[in-house]
């Protein structure tokens, strides 16, 4: 799985990349991605190809007339995009979303999984 | 980076600082900086009535952030549990950038906020809180006879 270079693409918008942690084990990928104010209605996670976007919109709760005065965090949506190689099973992907982390968990395809290739030695 | 308390020209160690981050002054201009890549990120906003604080802290237990209120100085600490398994021959961390360790943050409070009167939600993996301004300072409509 390689990150997809985001210069130049016409989606370019004023959107953040989420801080993510991809680990990768025997049956697949883990990728983990902070999303913070995004409740599970503003998350869309779209395969096409090879290409795996994560999207979130924050929402968050603000007192009419608000003001901010101080900002670190500048955008209201994340988007990220990954793309995915052809060992990675992409119709068997799961998410879960709690406390604005989102878990991906994306397997290998059965017969990509990594066998033992025995060594004859004569 | 640490704080030169000795600095003789504050001006300058605030460009210093601007330069460092890459930040316009305004948003490094607090003397506990407060650079982008702090945890949690924080975002202030204001009403006549209430100061509100976004604290943008996702994957914590609610119940583990400490928050407290001394003197007009909101201070915010926690620790968050690091994911990343150990490395060995059958793992391996592509991408590591989620933040892991403990945390403390502080804000300034303006003089009206009420430390009586500060709520505090978690949802979504952002902390809300809410402090009440103190009603003698909120703008009142003063009618004429």
């Amino acid at each position: 799985m390689s990150e997809r270079d985001t210069q130049g693409n016409v989606a370019r918008d004023d959107a953040m990349q989420p801080a993510v942690d991809v680990i990768e084990d025997a049956a697949g990928i883990t990728l983990t991605a902070d999303l913070p104010g995004v409740p599970k209605e503003g998350l869309s996670l779209h395969i096409e190809a090879d290409q795996l976007t994560i999207e979130g919109e924050i929402r968050l709760t603000a007192p009419e007339g608000m003001q901010l005065t101080h900002r670190e965090l500048s955008a209201s949506r994340f988007r990220r995009v990954f793309t995915l190689s052809k060992e990675l099973d992409a119709e068997r992907v799961s998410a879960a979303l709690e406390n604005g982390v989102l878990r991906l968990r994306i397997p290998r395809v059965q017969q990509a999984q990594p066998r033992r290739i025995r060594i004859d030695v004569s | 980076m640490v704080w030169n308390a000795f600095s003789r020209d504050l001006m300058t160690e605030l460009q210093r600082l601007q330069h460092e981050f890459g930040h316009p002054l305004e948003q490094s201009a607090s003397i506990r900086g407060g650079g982008r890549s702090r945890f949690p990120a924080l975002n202030v906003g204001g009403t006549p009535e209430s100061v509100e604080i976004y604290a943008f802290a996702p994957g914590l237990d609610p119940s583990s952030i400490e928050l407290t209120l001394d003197r007009g100085v909101l201070s915010l600490s926690g620790e968050r549990v690091s994911d990343l398994p150990a490395e060995d021959a059958r793992t391996a961390v592509h991408i590591g950038e989620r933040f892991a360790g403990r945390f403390r943050r502080v804000v300034n409070l303006p003089d009206d906020a009420d430390p009586d009167s500060v709520s505090a939600t978690y949802r979504d993996g952002v902390l809300h809180i809410r402090v009440t301004r103190r009603a003698a300072s909120q703008p009142r409509r003063i009618n004429v006879q």
